[in-house]
């Protein structure tokens, strides 16, 4: 067992200030690996100390394995935490590591390519015994098309290496769909570099189930309930909750037993999340994805297990294994998180850079703000919008809303344009409020909206 | 045979002189590879190679070998700095032992060579960028440096 003493933390904004805190806590040195545009933000300023690793452009930075890796042996970090986008589902990352004696806080690189090639982890899926969703590979046009056939429309055609809804097109029409591959393959390739594509049942009325699981690496998988994160705008997700609202309590209970035997079969390490498809017409659901990291959506997790997910991966890539069992897991009430994004509802959500010249966040019994933002802080254009998630816990979900949305009415920012009136008026919302709403919240919000304000 | 320094100087100084941008040479298992300008791109480590690298496993005990803190830009605008390229780590000579590219009081040219900055085993050469004398080293040898800190400064009066 390698004691970790010191952590390069190669990310930025509120993840690359939310390890630090666990690091702080557990006595464990921080270093993080800034661009020219972070060097004097608020994680800088946390961080133990901070090294400037390139541009402001994530490419000639965030992204360059080498580079972090150097860092990582030039300031004698015994591990990388990659939090999560940039490198930290590349299995180049993982690899390096593994080759220069750095301990990668995360799965192994083996692990990362298995769910990073949608088709394995859909095979990984059915040889565990975990539903997919109606579909498969085609290689030729006239593959393609018989699938079609059996599947029937609407249908989905998806990008082999692709995620968060990127290399996807929808097909409504059969005579569409040579279209259609062409288009999502030739993206595919310029997007990913894999030209690969799939095709699969497209499920009209879905809702995005989740379910978060850690594993030692040695085959030891435990979960910690599920999330649902069905508000989303565009495949990107707005507010997520645990527990997923008016499941049925069986289908829950199998979901969250496929998420592990999924973990399971790849003897997953680290922290994980299994995400799935709920079909609300045929109530089943459907296998979609893994995600090889720690998810942006992961406080409200914390707050009804009083786990702190950070801490266990660092415990994990240390070697100490799972420190809790499935029975020790306790799920307490509700939580409920929104994400404050810098863009402009009102001008169809673009994204809204520049300085925020003043900023108050919400605090109170059962609020917890992860954020990077304070006044004075600048948003660059390089990076994605998140500036904070304000995440509220109660003892059950109309106290968990009550308090969120109090919480955001209560938060001001002043200088860039935020989605913070699109998340009044979406908790607001009586469909929201009952609960359980399709991935379809969104944009049905939006058009009445759209109706009310004429 | 083995590379010497000299030979190392003298390859470099042929890259410089050539149209080609990076080069890969490997002779009996020693591995060599220049890159014009500072760029970087992704490459598997290949052992060995024409330096050993300091990259040694990390000991909570090598802790902190933080590099001098980049001091304030000069004002004098007669007196440019040299920053870092890119992040890594920083060589003064093209191998240990041998002379440094450049010392205080060398004259230089803006293509000049004056260190190496290494990522991962592939070696980036640095360059003046302005002609003059240098007046001041403040990298050290054999150590990260930052992507834009200070490696040194010319006097250009």
């Amino acid at each position: 067992m390698a004691a970790i003493r010191r952590i390069l933390v190669a990310n930025r904004g509120e993840i690359a200030a939310r390890i630090i805190r666990t690091c702080r806590a557990l006595g464990i040195e921080t270093v993080l690996a800034a661009s020219v545009a972070d060097r004097d933000s608020l994680p800088a300023r946390l961080a133990d100390r901070t090294i400037c690793i390139g541009p402001a452009r994530p490419a000639e930075s965030y992204l360059k394995i080498d580079t972090i890796v150097q860092a990582a042996l030039g300031v004698a970090a015994h591990a990388i935490h990659p939090g999560y986008g940039f490198l930290s589902e590349r299995a180049g990352l993982a690899r390096l590591c593994e080759e220069q004696g750095v301990i990668f806080i995360g799965p192994t690189a083996a692990q990362i390519e298995a769910v990073g090639d949608k088709l394995r982890a859909r095979a990984e899926a059915e040889a565990a015994s975990v539903p997919v969703v109606p579909g498969g590979a085609v290689d030729t046009a006239e593959a393609a098309k018989s699938l079609a056939r059996r599947l029937g429309v609407p249908l989905l055609v998806k990008a082999v290496g692709g995620g968060g809804g990127r290399g996807m097109k929808r097909v409504d029409r059969l005579e569409d769909l040579p279209h259609a591959l062409e288009l999502a393959s030739s993206e595919a390739g310029a997007a990913f570099g894999d030209a690969r594509v799939y095709l699969e049942r497209f499920v009209t009325r879905g809702r995005h189930v989740e379910v978060q699981v850690i594993g030692d690496g040695a085959g030891r998988v435990i979960h910690l309930g599920e999330r649902d994160c069905s508000v989303q705008r565009r495949y990107q997700k707005l507010i997520e909750e645990t527990p997923a609202p008016g499941l049925a309590e069986s289908v829950r209970r199998r979901i969250r037993e496929a998420g592990v035997r999924f973990a399971e079969r790849l003897a997953y390490r680290g922290a994980g999340t299994v995400e799935f498809l709920v079909d609300v017409e045929r109530d089943a659901f459907y296998f979609l994805e893994m995600n090889a990291r720690i998810q942006v959506e992961h406080p409200v997790t914390e707050a009804v297990t009083g786990v702190d997910l950070v801490g266990e991966q660092i415990a994990i890539a240390e070697g100490a294994g799972l420190r809790l069992s499935q029975r020790g897991v306790r799920l307490r009430g509700c939580a409920i998180e929104c994400r404050i994004n810098a863009e402009d509802p009102a001008r169809d959500f673009q994204p809204a850079p520049g300085r925020v010249t003043e900023v108050s966040w919400p605090a109170g019994a059962g609020i917890r703000v992860d954020t990077h933002i304070e006044s004075g802080s600048s948003i660059p254009p390089f990076y994605d919008s998140l500036m904070a998630k304000i995440i509220a816990h109660g003892p059950d979900r109309p106290a968990a809303l009550a308090r969120l949305r109090e919480a955001v009415a209560a938060a001001r920012v002043v200088g860039v344009a935020t989605n913070l009136p699109f998340h009044a008026q979406a908790l607001a919302d009586t469909e929201f409020q009952a609960g359980g709403v399709d991935t379809g919240f969104v944009a049905r919000l939006l058009a009445r909206e759209n109706v009310r304000h004429g | 045979m083995t590379l010497t320094a000299k030979d190392v100087a003298e390859i470099t100084k042929l890259l410089e002189e050539s149209s080609f941008d990076e080069l890969d040479l490997e002779i009996d298992g020693v591995k060599l590879s220049l890159r014009r300008g500072g760029g970087s791109k992704p490459t598997a480590p290949t052992a060995p190679t024409a330096r050993t690298a300091p990259a040694s496993p990390p000991t909570g005990v090598a802790a902190h070998s933080s590099p001098a803190r980049v001091p304030a830009t000069s004002l004098d605008p007669n007196v440019h700095d040299v920053p870092a390229p890119l992040l890594g780590t920083f060589y003064r000579a093209p191998k240990p032992g041998a002379p440094p590219f450049v010392e205080i009081g060398s004259t230089v040219q803006a293509e000049t060579v004056v260190g190496i900055i290494e990522v991962m085993k592939l070696m980036n050469t640095v360059r003046a960028g302005v002609s003059g004398r240098v007046t001041e080293i403040l990298a050290r040898d054999g150590v990260l440096v930052e992507y834009g800190e200070t490696l040194m400064r010319v006097g250009t009066a």
